[in-house]
């Protein structure tokens, strides 16, 4: 880590020493185990490790939707520990975009209701949503698919409309956790162009957690999990 | 989220799995079907009994009679005083013993309280018959139809202070007295037949100016002060017997419901009771809300029986919607608004149960009130049986909006406590 992007001021994340265990006794499983990792903005960061290692745990932690058991976490210099619920589902909502393995399309719901979920969690208004929500979808060529099931889709167009949800709350930071996982070759190719090339004209923060050191060989910088704990952190040549 | 997004989600959501909500509102149906039907079975009968009430007498008049001698003390046998003691007599009710007599002294007393007016005995004569002509039938005077409103069903009511002497009949006497139609009736001058003290046949001759409909209580014949007072004349045939009357009647100012009770008191002192009209179908109408109370129980248990329903139903629901609540909670959904979301479910639930249930009864029992009206109660005129009104029907709606929503606790906090990740997780 001899250079960062975007080295001035606090970086997006500092986790400090974050360790997360499950039980307790003799019984305790230790998930992460003394973690500390910084992100910029602008960055994208793979996070690379087995099934079992800790890198779901880590991502879960960074993206605020687990709490550490030990260490701390500062999202731009603030501890996430002193925020109250409020804050921290506020900068779920509008900070990150999330994109799993699974698609978590809602079928009972057409494909621009899924896309703007988030807005509709943060209280926009019905046709401003619908703006945002169409304008997402036609960046992705999805326009056409708007009143369409999202069950009716193919597994790259899902996971494309996935994308369109993640983004369409124009958020700082994407947290993708195995985002080709449930796509043949082709089209995983398809959707991690479409991750990269929002990551380089938008300057959208990029962490992708992956077993897939294809995948990870794409992103800027690798961080490579172990049995909970960081074994190499190093920058590469991103494609 | 806005509560409007959030309605419109629980709708959305609630008509999703169109046959377990179908299922689940079912059994709310039945609860709200049952309550509208025995509510409105209540109010029905009330209606009625209030309407025959005001035949009995006007709002304004105490019904004066003098306890029972033995009843005041608890059963000890009370002293003689010839000043306040009253004649008694056996009453043919095995159970309730004797009953006592007003006479002339004691109305004088009344007549001395503040706040009554009008004092009058309630004169009771023993009728033979009731004739036209050649035509005789049995027929008993109310006591305190002079001063009651009947319950008509043709002709006029009876004039208190007139002097001509009027009756007003049961319709049922029209037919039998051979009168033709009850509108041709009225007018008609009929025969009372009486035997005076004396053994001696007599008859008074009144004017009907009134038919009644059938009725459950009071089914008598009414006669106005001045028949009533001549009927006592004559039967008393000269003799200068003191005079012994079952009751007497007074005015009192309805307004003032604080001088009442004083009044009331006051007449207790003197060893009298005095009732309203109200009072004497006190017992009545606990009766009819002890009947309906019973009925609205059952209905009670099947929205108990519905409630756990709704709770099976609702937690079976975030079950299957793990996934999606840890989405909406990855995505910044608040505790809160997932609580909402699922609370509303339940009570979108009771709404239809509620609506459904109260509709159906309301179709169900106009028919039904409509055939029994025609058929085995048709003796009974101006009788619906049930009676729907509006406000009881939101009221009940409203109430099991609430049975719901208190049965969606349970699931709805479930679903709000799931954290993100685990629910993520779940396959």
């Amino acid at each position: 880590m001899k250079t960062s992007p975007a080295a001035q001021g606090p970086p997006l994340l500092r986790a400090r020493s974050l360790s997360r265990w499950y039980g307790s006794g003799a019984d305790r499983f230790h998930a992460l185990t003394d973690v500390s990792l910084d992100i910029h903005r602008g960055e994208s960061v793979a996070v690379v490790g087995k099934s079992g290692s800790g890198k779901s745990t880590l991502m879960h932690l960074l993206a605020l939707l687990d709490a550490p058991d030990q260490g701390s976490l500062l999202l731009e210099g603030a501890d996430v520990a002193t925020l109250d619920r409020r804050r921290l589902d506020a900068a779920r909502n509008q900070r990150f975009g999330f994109v799993f393995q699974q698609f978590f399309l809602n079928p009972a719901q057409s494909v621009l209701e899924n896309v703007v979920l988030p807005l509709t969690i943060a209280g926009v208004a019905r046709p401003e949503r619908h703006r945002r929500g169409m304008a997402v979808l036609e960046q992705l060529g999805m326009a056409d698919k708007a009143r369409n099931r999202a069950t009716a889709l193919s597994g790259g167009q899902k996971q494309r409309v996935v994308i369109a949800r993640a983004l369409v709350g124009e958020p700082d930071l994407i947290f993708a956790d195995e985002p080709t996982g449930n796509l043949d070759s082709a089209t995983g190719t398809v959707v991690e162009d479409e991750l990269f090339a929002l990551h380089r004209e938008r300057g959208i923060t990029l962490v992708v957690v992956t077993h897939d050191e294809d995948l990870a060989a794409r992103c800027r910088r690798q961080v490579h999990v172990h049995d909970g704990r960081i074994v190499s952190d190093r920058l590469g040549d991103a494609a | 989220m806005r509560t409007s997004d959030l309605l419109r989600a629980a709708a959305a959501n609630t008509v999703r799995s169109k046959l377990r909500t179908t299922l689940t509102a079912l059994a709310l149906v039945v609860g709200a079907f049952t309550l509208t039907l025995t509510t409105a079975l209540g109010a029905g009968v009330t209606d009625y009994v209030t309407r025959q009430v005001d035949s009995l007498g006007a709002q304004d008049v105490l019904v004066i009679t003098a306890a029972p001698p033995t009843a005041a003390a608890g059963g000890d046998p009370v002293a003689y005083d010839p000043e306040t003691s009253t004649p008694a007599a056996a009453s043919a009710n095995p159970l309730g013993g004797g009953s006592a007599a007003l006479t002339d002294a004691r109305l004088e007393q009344l007549e001395g309280i503040d706040g009554l007016a009008v004092v009058e005995p309630v004169t009771t004569a023993a009728l033979d018959y009731v004739g036209v002509g050649a035509a005789r039938y049995l027929v008993s005077i109310d006591p305190t139809s002079s001063i009651g409103r009947a319950d008509l069903l043709a002709g006029a009511q009876l004039e208190r202070d007139a002097a001509e002497l009027q009756l007003v009949l049961p319709v049922g006497y029209v037919q039998a007295l051979g009168l033709g139609d009850p509108a041709a009736a009225v007018g008609t001058v009929v025969d009372l037949g009486l035997t005076d003290v004396l053994g001696q046949p007599r008859e008074v001759r009144a004017r009907l100016v009134g038919l009644t409909n059938p009725s459950l209580l009071g089914g008598g014949a009414g006669a106005n002060a001045a028949l009533a007072d001549e009927l006592a004349t004559v039967q008393a045939a000269g003799v200068d017997a003191p005079a012994r009357y079952a009751a007497a009647t007074a005015r009192f100012d309805p307004d003032d419901a604080g001088a009442l009770a004083a009044v009331k008191e006051e007449v207790a002192g003197l060893g009298m009771t005095a009732q309203t009209v109200e009072d004497q179908l006190g017992l009545l109408t606990t009766v009819i809300s002890g009947i309906t109370g019973v009925l609205s129980a059952f209905a009670v248990v099947a929205l108990v029986a519905a409630a756990f329903g709704i709770v099976n139903t609702l937690l079976m629901s975030v079950q299957e919607r793990t996934r999606e609540i840890g989405l909406m909670k990855a995505l910044g959904m608040s505790n809160g608004r997932v609580f909402g979301l699922f609370s509303l479910e339940a009570g979108f639930i009771g709404l239809l149960g509620g609506v459904v249930g109260v509709l159906a009864a309301v179709a169900v029992g106009t028919a039904l009130s409509a055939a029994l009206s025609a058929g085995p109660l048709a003796d009974l005129g101006g009788l619906d049986v049930l009676l729907f009104r509006p406000g009881t029907a939101v009221a009940i709606v409203v109430l099991i909006m609430g049975v719901a929503l208190l049965a969606g606790t349970l699931p709805a906090r479930r679903a709000a406590r799931q954290t993100p990740i685990s629910a993520l997780r779940y396959e």
